[in-house]
C-alpha cells in the first residue's frame, strides 16, 4: 500500500528562476515526514515536484530523480495524471468543489477518474469521511453543498476527498494553517491514524506540530535571498529538536536569526 | 481647573458636525428644476433638453453651495460626487425609459394574437392587417443556428486561451478575437455575401445565420474568458491532484463552477445579434411569406421587417404601426432572454450556506 520515496539531485525551477537546489532524501513508508524552513524556502515547491504538480504552473521545471518505490516519476513514458493517483495532495487552503454536494466532493476522485462501481461509491464515501473523523459531523447532510462547511470540516472533507482514490503517498502542504487549535488537533490524530496506510509528508511552520506528528524531520534553508532552497538536513524529528547536527537548524528552531 | 473644563464644553465636538438634513438631495433637485424651468421660460428657450441641462447644473451647483454653507468644504465635495452620479444616471435612464415608453405606446395599436400568427402575405404595405409571423420564425430560425455555431466555437476557443493557451498562437487567437469585435456589422455581411456569389446562391436564411455568428463569437470568447479565468486555480490543482486529467478537469470542475457567467454571456450575445439588421438585409433578403426553411430561399425577421415597414410605408400609418410592434415584440424578445440568463446564472451560481 504505502510507497517509499527516494529523492536524489533534485532542482525546481520557475521559467528561469531556481526555486530548490540538489535536493536528494529518503521517505520511509508508513512515517511522516515534516518538512520545516522559513517562508520562501522553497518547502511548497519541493512537495508539489512529488506530485508532479509542479509542472502545473507555467514555466515549472524539475531535473533530477523523484523514485517511488523504485520507478522515476520524471522517467521517460511516465503519466502524470497516473503519478497524481498514486501520491495525493492536501492543500493550505481548503478547497471543496463548490459545485459539488460533499457526497459529491468525497466521490469527486472516482467519479472524475471513471473508474468506480457504482454501488461501492457510498461505502467508499463512508470510509472516506470516517477516516477523515467528519462522518458523524456530516451523515445527515451529504446532499448538501461541501462550502456550507466550516473551515475545518472544509479541511478534513478535502483530506477525505484526497484518501477516497487511495493514494500511496499523501503530501499535506501547510494543513492546519487556516484552522483553529482544536481542528489543529483533530487533523493532528488524523495524520497519526493515516500513518498506518499512507506515506504521508507534511510541510508546517509550527515546530511543536512538526514534534508532534511527524517520525521524521528535514529542513529546508536559503542562504540569502533569491538563492535557491536547499535541505540543510533530515534527522529523526527527536534528534532535530534535541540535538540536531548543523548549528542553522538549531539556530531556527530556537527562534535565533542571522 | 475649572477654566480648563470650561473651555473643553465649549469646544464642538471634533466627530459631531452639523448636517443636512436626508431629504435635502430631493429638495435641492426639486428647487433646481423649479428654477430651471423659470430660467428657460425667462429666457424664451423652448427646447426640453435646455431645460434639463440647466436644471441638471443648477442641482450641481446648488448641491456643493448649500453644502460647503452648512457642512463645510469635505462634506460638500463629497456631495458633489454624489450628486453627479445621480445626474448622469439620470442622463442615461432617460432615454432609455422614454425608448420603451414610445415603443410600447405605439407599439401596443396593432399587437395582438393575430398579429403574432399571420405573416403579411399579400397584405400590401400601405395597407392595415398582415402581421409577423414569418419574420418571428425567421429570427429565430437565423439566431438560433448562429448560436448552435457561434456559441459553442465561442466557449471552446475562450478554454483554449484559458486553459491552454500559451505563446504566439494564443497571442494571436487574442488579437485576431479584438479585431473581430470591432468588425462592422455590414462587412461580415458582405464577407459571406462574397462567399455566396462565388458560389451563385440566392439569399437564405443560413447564410444570414453565418453573418450573425461572426458578430457573436467575439463577445462570447471575451465573456467566456473572463467568467474561467474568475475560477479559482486551487479548484483545478484540487481536481489535477486527485489524478484527473485536465480535459476532464475542465469539463467538470472548471466549467460547472462558471457555468452561469457563460449562460448569461451567450444570452447577452444572443440579445445583440438578434437586433441586426444589416447582414440580414444582405444575405436572407426578407420575404413577405412564411418560409420556415432557413436553407432555402428568402426569409423574414424582425429586425428587418421593421426596417421593411419603415422605409416602404410611403406615409401610411398601418405600417408605422406594424413596425412598432414590432419592435416591441423585438425588445420583449431581447429582454426574457436577458431574464432567463439571470434566472440561470443564480440558478447556476456555485451555492453557499448549508
Ligand atoms: N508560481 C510561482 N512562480 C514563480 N515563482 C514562484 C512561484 N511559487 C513560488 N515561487 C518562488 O519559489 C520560491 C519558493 O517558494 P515556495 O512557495 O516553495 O516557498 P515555501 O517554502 O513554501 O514558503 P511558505 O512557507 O511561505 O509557504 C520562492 O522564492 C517563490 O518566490
Ligand atoms: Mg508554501
Amino acid at each position: 500500500m504505502a510507497k517509499r520515496i527516494d529523492v536524489s539531485g533534485l532542482t525546481a525551477y520557475y521559467g528561469s528562476h531556481k526555486a530548490i537546489e540538489d535536493i536528494s532524501m529518503t521517505v520511509e513508508p508508513r512515517s511522516v515526514t515534516a518538512f520545516i524552513g522559513p517562508s520562501g524556502c522553497g518547502k511548497s515547491t519541493f512537495l508539489r515536484t512529488l506530485n508532479r504538480m509542479h509542472e502545473v504552473t507555467p514555466g515549472g521545471r524539475v531535473e533530477g530523480k523523484v523514485l517511488l518505490d523504485d520507478e522515476d516519476l520524471y522517467g521517460a513514458g511516465i503519466d502524470p495524471v497516473s503519478v497524481r493517483r498514486e501520491v495525493g495532495m492536501v492543500f493550505q487552503r481548503p478547497n471543496p468543489f463548490p459545485t459539488m454536494s460533499i457526497f459529491d466532493n468525497v466521490a469527486a476522485g472516482l467519479r472524475l477518474n471513471g473508474n468506480y462501481k457504482k454501488s461501492e461509491l457510498s461505502d467508499v464515501v463512508e470510509k472516506s469521511l470516517k477516516g477523515a473523523n467528519l462522518w458523524n459531523e456530516v451523515k445527515d447532510r451529504l446532499n448538501k453543498p461541501g462550502s456550507g462547511l466550516s473551515g475545518g470540516q472544509q479541511q478534513r472533507l478535502c483530506i477525505a476527498r484526497a484518501i477516497a482514490v487511495e493514494p500511496k503517498v499523501l503530501l499535506m502542504d501547510e494543513p492546519c494553517s487556516a484552522l483553529d487549535p482544536i481542528s489543529t488537533l483533530a487533523i493532528e490524530d488524523l495524520i497519526g491514524e493515516l500513518k498506518e496506510r499512507f506515506t504521508i509528508v507534511i510541510v508546517t511552520h509550527n515546530m511543536q506540530q512538526a514534534a508532534r506528528v511527524s517520525d521524521r524531520t528535514a529542513f529546508f534553508n536559503l542562504a540569502a535571498v533569491g538563492q535557491p532552497g536547499r535541505l540543510i538536513e533530515i534527522d529523526d524529528t527527536e534528534r532535530i529538536f534535541s540535538n540536531p547536527s548543523v548549528q542553522a537548524t538549531e539556530d531556527y528552531i530556537s527562534g535565533r536569526f542571522g | 481647573m475649572s477654566h480648563a473644563a470650561t473651555i473643553h464644553d465649549k469646544r464642538p465636538s471634533t466627530l459631531r458636525g452639523a448636517s443636512l438634513p436626508k431629504w435635502s438631495p430631493w429638495a435641492i433637485a426639486v428647487g433646481s428644476i423649479v428654477v430651471g424651468i423659470g430660467i428657460s421660460l425667462a429666457a424664451g428657450l423652448d427646447s426640453k433638453i435646455q431645460w434639463g441641462l440647466i436644471a441638471a447644473i443648477l442641482f450641481v451647483l446648488g448641491t456643493y453651495g448649500i453644502a460647503a454653507r452648512v457642512e463645510g468644504r469635505r462634506q460638500a465635495k463629497d456631495r458633489v460626487a454624489t450628486s453627479f452620479v445621480w445626474v448622469a444616471f439620470v442622463i442615461a435612464v432617460v432615454p432609455l425609459v422614454s425608448l420603451i415608453w414610445t415603443t410600447i405606446a405605439r407599439g401596443v395599436k396593432v399587437l395582438d394574437v393575430y398579429f403574432l400568427t399571420h405573416s403579411m402575405g399579400v397584405v400590401a404595405d400601405t395597407e392595415p392587417g398582415g402581421g409577423i409571423y414569418h419574420a418571428i420564425i425567421g429570427s429565430l430560425e437565423q439566431v438560433g443556428l448562429a448560436t448552435l455555431i457561434g456559441a459553442p466555437i465561442g466557449v471552446m476557443t475562450a478554454i483554449y486561451l484559458v486553459e491552454y493557451g500559451r505563446g504566439r498562437l494564443a497571442k494571436a487567437v487574442t488579437f485576431f478575437v479584438d479585431v473581430m469585435t470591432g468588425i462592422p456589422s455590414i462587412v461580415a455581411g458582405l464577407f459571406i455575401l462574397s462567399l455566396m456569389l462565388m458560389f451563385e446562391m440566392q439569399p437564405f436564411g443560413f447564410a444570414g445565420s453565418l453573418a450573425l455568428a461572426i458578430l457573436m463569437m467575439p463577445v462570447v470568447v471575451r465573456s467566456t474568458e473572463e467568467m474561467l479565468k474568475l475560477v479559482p486555480n486551487e479548484l483545478r490543482e484540487a481536481s489535477l491532484a486527485l489524478g484527473v486529467p485536465k480535459w476532464r478537469t475542465i469539463l467538470k470542475v472548471v466549467l460547472p463552477t462558471s457555468i452561469g457567467g457563460i449562460t448569461t454571456g451567450i444570452m447577452l450575445s444572443v440579445a445583440r445579434i438578434a437586433g441586426e439588421t444589416a447582414p440580414v438585409l444582405l444575405l436572407v433578403f426578407g420575404n413577405p411569406f412564411i418560409n420556415s426553411n432557413p436553407f432555402e430561399g428568402a426569409q423574414a425577421s424582425l429586425p428587418l421587417y421593421i426596417y421593411q415597414q419603415f422605409s416602404n410605408s410611403a406615409g401610411s400609418g398601418a405600417a408605422y404601426d406594424r413596425a412598432w410592434a414590432a419592435s416591441l415584440t423585438l425588445i420583449a424578445f431581447v429582454m426574457i432572454l436577458n431574464l432567463v440568463a439571470r434566472g440561470i446564472a443564480r440558478w447556476k451560481a456555485p451555492k453557499t450556506g448549508r
